[in-house]
C-alpha cells in the first residue's frame, strides 16, 4: 500500500471498469452476490410481466377525454371518459352544479390554511385567529344565504370539501380537549386522572365505526324531546371524541418528554399550576409533538372515509355513488384510482412534511 | 360553584392559613366540582334517553337476544339458520371477526417482516420496490383498498365456469377462492396430535438443555433439534398411518364449485386488504427495530467467536424485539379494530350483525354497547398478552 502513494511519477490509472461507473453501480447494487443476482433477475421478470400490460391499460389502450361507455369497452383499456364525465360529482357531490365555484374556493381556502400553518415563521397565537376566520369563511361560502348567495343546506355538501371539513374541524376542535385530557391523565388528582384514563382508553379500545354508529343512532336519543341535530354535526361530534382521545396520547408523549427539572424549577419560582402549565410546560411539550400530530392528522384524514357507513357523502361515498349510474357500470378501478390519487396526494405531502419538520426541529433544538 | 368554596374557606378560617390555600382541600374541591359536573351531564343525557325510549316504546335490556333472528348469514363457523336467535347470530359474527383478525395478524406479521427486511436489502431493486409498496399503501385509506380488492374479486375475476387456476386444484372466481382440502382420514388427526406432542417435547428439551448448559456449559443444538421435532413428528405420524394423499379437489357442478375449502369473496377481500395495509406499518416497525441495534453489537458478537446465526439470535434479535414489540402491539390492535370495516363490503363480522340487529329491533344502545364490549375485551386481551411478552423480553435492570 505504501508504494502506491507515490503519485506524480506514475501515470494516473483509471479505476477498473467493473467497480466504478454504471457497471460498477449495477454490480454493487443488483448483482453483489449470487442470490442478489438471482433475486434481481426474478424481480425484473415479474416486473416485465406486470408493468407493460398495466401501462398499456392505464395509458395506451385507455379512452381519454369525452366519450361514451361503448367506446370505452371497445378500447379495452382504462376508461378515463368515466372520470371526465363524473369528476365534478365525485369532487363536489350533490352541491348545486351552477354553484361549484363555492366548494372550489372552500377547498382552496382549507389548503391555503394548511399551507400557511406549515410555515414555522407563522407559528404564533395569531394563527389560531387566522384559522377561526378562515374556517368561518369556508362555512360561510358553503352555506351561503347572504350577499345574494343561495342557501345550501349541509345535506347537499359532499365530496372533497366534506372530507376536508370533517377532518380539519374534527382535529382543530378536539385539540384543546386533547390537551386537557393529557394534563388530566398526568394529574395528581385521582378522580380526574381515573376519568381521563377511562375516557381515553375506552375510545382507543373500540373501532371508529362503533363511535360513528353511536353518533348516528344514539345521539338523537340523548337529546331532549323535540331537539334534533343534523347528521353532519353528529358525525363531526363522533370524530371530535375520537380525535381527542388519540391526540391526548400524543400530547401526553410530549408532556413526558419534558425533563422533571422544568417542573421543579417552575414550582421553585412559586408559579401556580396553570401558570406553570401554560408558560413553561405546554410551550415546550407542544412543539415536540407537532410531527406526531401531523401523523395523527394523516390517519384521521384517511379515517374520514368511514362516514360512508353512516350515509354521509364524502369523497369515498361520491365515488361509490358515481359507480351506481347504470350508464357507466363496472368502471370501479378508474373511480378508485382517481380518489386514491387525491387521498395519496394529501397524505404523502403531509407525511413528507412531518418527516422534514422532525429533522429540522431536531437540528434547531440541538444548537 | 365558586361561591361555595369561598364560603367553606371563610368558615374554617383560624390562626392558620385560609382553607382556600390548603392544597388538599383545593384538590378535593376541584375533583368534586368536575365529578359533579360530569354526573350532572350524564344524568341529563340518561334521563333524556329514558324519556325518548319510553316515548318510542322501546324496551331496554338484552331480552331481545332470545328472539328469532330471521335473517340469513352468508358464512358461519358454527351451525346457524335464520330460525336461530339473535344471541347465536351475534356469536357467529364474533367468530367471523376473530377468524379474520387472527389470520390477518399472522399473515400481516409475515408479510410486514419480509417487506421491512427488504427495505434494508443491499439489492437496490428490492429496497426500492419495498419503499414504493410502503409509501403507496400507507397513504391510501384502508376502506378504499377494501373496496378495490372486493371489486377485483367480484367484478374482475371470471365466473366459476371460466375460473382461473394458477395452481392445480386452486380456483379463483368471482364467487371466491377455492382450495383443495385433504379428504377426512384418521392419519390427519394423528398428524395434528403429533404436532402438539412435538411442541410439548420441544419445550421439555429446551428446559433440559438450558439446565444442562447452566450446570456443565455444554451446548445443545436446541433450535435445530426442536424444529425437526415439531415438523418431523407430524410427518412421521402421517406416514405411519398410511400416508394418505387423496385431496378433495373443488369441482365445477352446475353454476358453482363443490368441495374443497372455499373462501368467500368478502372474506378474501377483507383478509387481503387488512394484511396488505397493516403489513406496510409493520414493515416500518421492523425496519426501525433492526436499525435500532448498533452494528457494533454484531461485530462484538462475531469478535467473541459466535457464529452469524448465533449473533442474530442471541445478540441482535433480543435487542430489536425490545424496540419492535410495543408498536407491534398497537398495530395488532389496529388490525383487529379495522376488521370492523368488513361491514362496508358485507362480510358478516360482529359489527355488521349488530348493525342488522339494531335495524331490525331498534335496540341501538344495546347493539352499540355489545360492539364496544367485544372490541374492548379483544383489545384488553391482546394488550395483556403483549405486555406479558414485553416484560418477558425486557431488559432486566438493577
Amino acid at each position: 500500500m505504501a508504494q502506491d502513494t507515490g503519485v506524480g511519477s506514475r501515470s494516473v490509472e483509471r479505476p477498473p471498469v467493473l467497480s466504478a461507473g454504471p457497471l460498477g453501480w449495477l454490480r454493487a447494487n443488483l448483482f453483489s452476490t449470487w442470490y442478489n443476482a438471482l433475486l434481481t433477475i426474478v424481480i425484473l421478470w415479474v416486473l416485465l410481466q406486470i408493468v407493460p400490460p398495466m401501462a398499456d391499460w392505464l395509458v395506451l389502450s385507455a379512452q381519454w377525454g369525452e366519450g361514451s361507455q361503448e367506446a370505452c369497452r371497445a378500447a379495452g383499456g382504462a376508461c378515463w371518459s368515466f372520470i371526465d364525465e363524473k369528476w365534478r360529482f365525485i369532487v363536489f357531490g350533490t352541491f348545486p352544479s351552477d354553484q361549484h365555484w363555492r366548494p372550489t374556493i372552500a377547498i382552496l381556502l382549507i389548503i391555503g390554511l394548511l399551507f400557511v400553518s406549515s410555515n414555522r415563521n407563522f407559528w404564533s397565537p395569531w394563527l389560531g385567529l387566522v384559522w377561526v376566520v378562515g374556517m368561518g369563511l369556508v362555512f360561510g361560502i358553503l352555506y351561503g344565504g347572504f350577499l345574494g348567495l343561495s342557501f345550501v343546506p349541509n345535506t347537499l355538501w359532499g365530496g372533497l370539501p366534506l372530507t376536508l371539513v370533517l377532518s380539519v374541524v374534527g382535529l382543530a376542535v378536539a385539540f384543546p380537549f386533547a390537551v386537557l385530557l393529557a394534563l388530566g391523565r398526568r394529574s395528581d388528582l385521582p378522580f380526574i386522572r381515573a376519568m381521563c384514563v377511562g375516557f381515553i382508553e375506552l375510545i382507543r379500545g373500540v373501532p371508529l365505526i362503533s363511535i360513528l354508529f353511536m353518533a348516528s343512532v344514539m345521539f338523537p336519543l340523548f337529546l331532549p324531546t323535540g331537539v334534533t341535530i343534523d347528521k353532519l354535526l353528529r358525525a363531526q361530534i363522533g370524530f371530535i371524541l375520537f380525535a381527542a382521545a388519540y391526540q391526548a396520547e400524543v400530547v401526553r408523549g410530549g408532556l413526558q418528554a419534558i425533563p422533571k427539572g422544568q417542573y421543579e424549577a417552575a414550582d421553585g419560582l412559586g408559579l401556580s399550576y396553570w401558570q406553570k402549565t401554560s408558560k413553561i410546560i405546554l410551550p415546550q411539550a407542544l412543539s415536540i409533538v407537532i410531527p406526531p400530530m401531523v401523523n395523527t392528522f394523516i390517519s384521521f384524514f384517511k379515517d374520514t372515509s368511514l362516514v360512508i357507513i353512516i350515509g354521509l357523502f364524502d369523497l369515498m361515498s361520491t365515488a361509490k355513488a358515481a359507480l351506481t349510474d347504470p350508464a357507466w357500470r363496472g368502471f370501479y378501478r378508474e373511480a378508485y384510482i382517481f380518489i386514491g390519487l387525491i387521498y395519496f396526494a394529501f397524505c404523502f405531502f403531509m407525511s413528507r412534511y412531518s418527516q422534514w419538520l422532525e429533522t429540522s426541529l431536531n437540528r434547531s433544538r440541538r444548537h | 360553584m365558586a361561591i361555595d368554596t369561598r364560603k367553606a374557606g371563610t368558615e374554617a378560617q383560624g390562626p392558620r392559613a385560609s382553607l382556600l390555600n390548603d392544597p388538599k382541600f383545593r384538590a378535593l374541591a376541584y375533583q368534586i366540582l368536575v365529578v359533579g359536573a360530569i354526573v350532572a351531564i350524564g344524568w341529563y343525557l340518561v334521563s333524556n334517553t329514558l324519556n325518548n325510549l319510553a316515548r318510542q316504546n322501546i324496551a331496554t335490556g338484552f331480552g331481545f337476544m332470545d328472539r328469532e333472528a330471521s335473517f340469513a348469514i352468508s358464512e358461519s363457523l358454527i351451525d346457524y339458520s335464520p330460525a336461530s336467535n339473535y344471541g347465536r347470530a351475534f356469536v357467529v359474527g364474533l367468530l367471523n371477526t376473530l377468524k379474520a383478525s387472527l389470520l390477518g395478524i399472522v399473515l400481516a406479521t409475515i408479510l410486514g417482516t419480509i417487506v421491512g427486511i427488504s427495505r434494508l436489502s443491499s439489492n437496490w431493486l428490492v429496497a426500492r420496490l419495498a419503499t414504493v409498496y410502503v409509501e403507496t399503501v400507507r397513504n391510501i385509506p384502508l376502506l378504499l383498498q377494501l373496496f378495490l380488492w372486493y371489486g377485483v374479486v367480484t367484478e374482475s375475476l371470471p365466473h366459476p365456469r371460466q375460473a382461473l387456476s394458477p395452481v392445480e386444484g386452486v380456483f379463483l372466481s368471482n364467487r371466491g377462492f377455492l382450495l383443495p382440502a385433504p379428504v377426512a382420514d384418521p392419519a390427519w388427526l394423528w398428524a395434528i396430535g403429533a404436532f402438539f406432542v412435538g411442541i410439548a417435547l420441544a419445550v421439555a428439551v429446551k428446559v433440559w438443555a438450558d439446565r444442562r448448559q447452566a450446570a456443565t456449559g455444554w451446548q445443545f443444538p436446541t433450535l435445530r433439534f426442536n424444529l425437526l421435532l415439531i415438523l418431523g413428528l407430524p410427518v412421521l405420524a402421517w406416514m405411519l398411518a398410511g400416508a394418505p394423499t387423496v385431496m378433495e379437489v373443488p369441482e365445477l357442478r352446475g353454476f358453482n364449485f363443490v368441495g374443497g375449502i372455499s373462501l368467500s369473496p368478502e372474506f378474501a377481500a377483507i383478509l387481503i386488504g387488512l394484511v396488505v395495509y397493516t403489513a406496510s406499518f409493520i414493515a416500518e416497525i421492523v425496519r426501525s427495530g433492526i436499525l435500532a441495534v448498533n452494528y457494533g453489537q454484531s461485530e462484538a458478537g462475531l469478535a467473541l467467536g459466535l457464529q452469524r446465526s448465533q449473533v442474530l439470535r442471541l445478540v441482535v434479535l433480543p435487542q430489536s424485539l425490545r424496540v419492535i414489540v410495543p408498536p407491534m402491539t398497537s398495530q395488532y390492535l389496529n388490525l383487529t379494530k379495522n376488521s370492523s370495516l368488513a361491514v362496508a363490503i358485507g362480510y358478516p363480522d360482529v359489527v355488521s350483525i349488530a348493525n342488522t340487529t339494531m335495524n331490525q329491533t331498534g335496540q341501538a344502545i344495546e347493539g352499540v354497547a355489545l360492539i364496544m364490549a367485544v372490541y374492548l375485551t379483544i383489545s384488553l386481551a391482546i394488550s395483556l398478552f403483549m405486555n406479558w411478552y414485553n416484560k418477558h423480553i425486557a431488559l432486566v435492570e438493577r
